[in-house]
């Protein structure tokens, strides 16, 4: 399992949170269609580090950027996020 | 020895019971390797990438099928390494909608010939599928997919609580149980086979047409004229290929974005997980309708447990506790009696994800690549028709029409096929 360190909470177990998406699979609000589609359908998945949107929604209920490795799980970065990092 | 001698001497060592007792005489020394180990060759007509059931059986039908036998599949680890030997062995073809049952029951039926086809047991076991209904709204659920099925020609049943409390004796049938089970739908002809031996038996079949399967060969490029590929960077070198297809569930994002191809896919681990063996307790393959648990026996006794994906991207092939103990206490909830057992082994495998839960296998955007993947935790069961469809799509360079539907541009057409309506989030599967 691993621990997240929530901006606001400090470290939890990794089952207060849930995963939502990447940061790059979120939609800007005037996307053209077609950007919107490859944004909605299409990832990078790399085998290595990505930005990542969690929830601590048995916690805080906050969003948070997790910056997480997708094969050793490490976590190096967690950043409060508000309506201004949307794109 | 010469290749060609090699194939020769190779075909003739066919499996069966006179050879068998026929060895009894000199010591079993008749038995040979199964398959060659070849050194790539300069030019392919036809690369796989991807030693799993699907890439060798792939390679099998292309010779078989299509007569094309100049065909390299090429493995980064072993054959059968990957998701093939970490899944839980169901076979069946219970979907509701057209385009996955048809590709699914197509499957179905060769895996009832597969063992005579390969010449190698698979131990196919057509114990049945059988999915447990909770609520009403189970059991209409499951009506609409078995009628759905029916109707195809698909063998499907309803069962009544009573049929089911007969079939699995052992299932919690009371009324205060914590999962109530009100009946059940089965697909007789589903089971379970052994997955080693249907990665086996694909590369002896391809192999001892001509086939050259190439182990610890992890491709680390693809070489372009133009927008083609025409052929891989290998960890052994370059390799030419007329036609390239990608096979490696679970790692298809990132063997496309070496071709700068972004898939919709997104990789999470699945787990499972077997206890001790004991004497048999679970007739068929349980699966339930609102629960994420599925429970069958294997012919060594053990009990197989498999659960939820962790609904987080991960390449890592471990799982995380809190995903299993969810599985296994859905398991105890339903079958009290396995709570005596101890678990021996747990096991992850890394699966893709795909936006809409159904498989990619067609053409992509690069001339001469072609995409088999997105099979999300339900590919073992595909094998021998992913690997039909798509050797008819790499021999042809157009779909098979079982494989049509499961195009790679069908997310931009809205045209998705999305067997639960939960839209195109990986994670809500």
């Amino acid at each position: 399992m691993m621990q997240i360190t929530c901006p606001h909470c400090g470290p939890r177990a990794q089952s207060e949170f849930v995963y939502e998406r990447t940061v790059d699979s979120v939609v800007a609000l005037d996307a053209p269609s077609t950007q919107a589609m490859a944004t909605l359908f299409t990832r990078t998945n790399p085998r290595g580090p990505d930005d990542e949107i969690w929830r601590h929604t048995y916690g805080c209920r906050a969003w948070m950027v997790v910056t997480r490795h997708r094969v050793t799980h490490e976590i190096t970065a967690v950043r409060a996020v508000g309506p201004e990092a949307l794109p | 020895m010469a290749r060609k001698a090699w194939v020769d001497a190779h075909r003739m060592s066919r499996y069966s019971a006179l050879s068998l007792l026929r060895g009894a005489f000199n010591g079993q020394s008749h038995w040979k390797p199964a398959w060659r180990h070849p050194d790539p060759k300069p030019h392919y007509d036809i690369i796989i990438i991807g030693g799993g059931g699907h890439g060798l059986a792939t390679a099998y039908y292309l010779a078989k099928v299509h007569g094309l036998t100049n065909i390299a599949v090429l493995e980064k680890g072993w054959i059968g390494g990957g998701n093939t030997g970490r899944n839980t062995t169901i076979v069946r073809s219970n979907y509701r909608q057209e385009a996955l049952h048809n590709l699914f029951e197509f499957g179905l039926k060769l895996w009832h010939g597969l063992s005579d086809d390969l010449n190698y047991n698979v131990m196919f076991s057509p114990r049945g599928a059988l999915t447990l209904g909770h609520s009403d709204a189970d059991m209409v659920t499951l009506a609409q997919r078995g009628d759905a099925m029916r109707c195809d020609g698909i063998d499907a049943e309803l069962l009544t609580r009573d049929q089911v409390a007969k079939l699995e004796p052992l299932l919690d049938m009371s009324r205060t149980a914590r999962f109530p089970i009100e009946g059940g739908l089965i697909q007789r002809r589903g089971g379970s086979a052994r997955h080693d031996a249907v990665a086996w038996g694909y590369a002896r079949g391809a192999d001892s047409m001509g086939v050259d399967i190439i182990q610890k060969c992890e491709v680390t490029g693809f070489v372009r004229d133009g927008d083609a590929v025409v052929g891989v960077e290998t960890t052994r070198g370059r390799i030419g290929a007329g036609r390239v297809g990608i096979c490696v569930a679970g790692h298809s994002g990132h063997v496309a974005g070496l071709a700068g191809l972004k898939l919709p896919i997104e990789s999470q681990t699945l787990q499972a997980m077997v206890t001790e063996g004991v004497k048999p307790m679970i007739n068929t393959v349980i699966m339930t309708q609102a629960l994420h648990c599925y429970i069958s026996q294997s012919d060594k006794g053990g009990i197989v447990f498999g659960g939820d994906p962790d609904n987080w991207p991960s390449y890592a092939q471990r799982g995380h506790p809190m995903i299993m103990e969810n599985a296994v206490a859905q398991g105890l909830a339903l079958v009290p009696a396995l709570s005596r057992l101890r678990m021996l082994r747990t096991w992850s495998g890394v699966t893709d994800m795909s936006f809409d839960g159904s498989p990619i296998i067609g053409e992509t955007p690069v001339p001469n690549l072609y995409l088999n993947g997105g099979w999300c935790y339900g590919g073992f069961k595909a094998t021998p028709a992913s690997g039909w469809t798509y050797a008819h799509t790499l021999a042809t360079g157009k779909p098979h029409p079982l494989n049509a539907p499961f195009s790679l541009d069908r997310f931009e057409r809205g045209a998705t096929i999305d067997e639960t309506g939960s839209g195109p989030m990986p994670s809500s599967r």
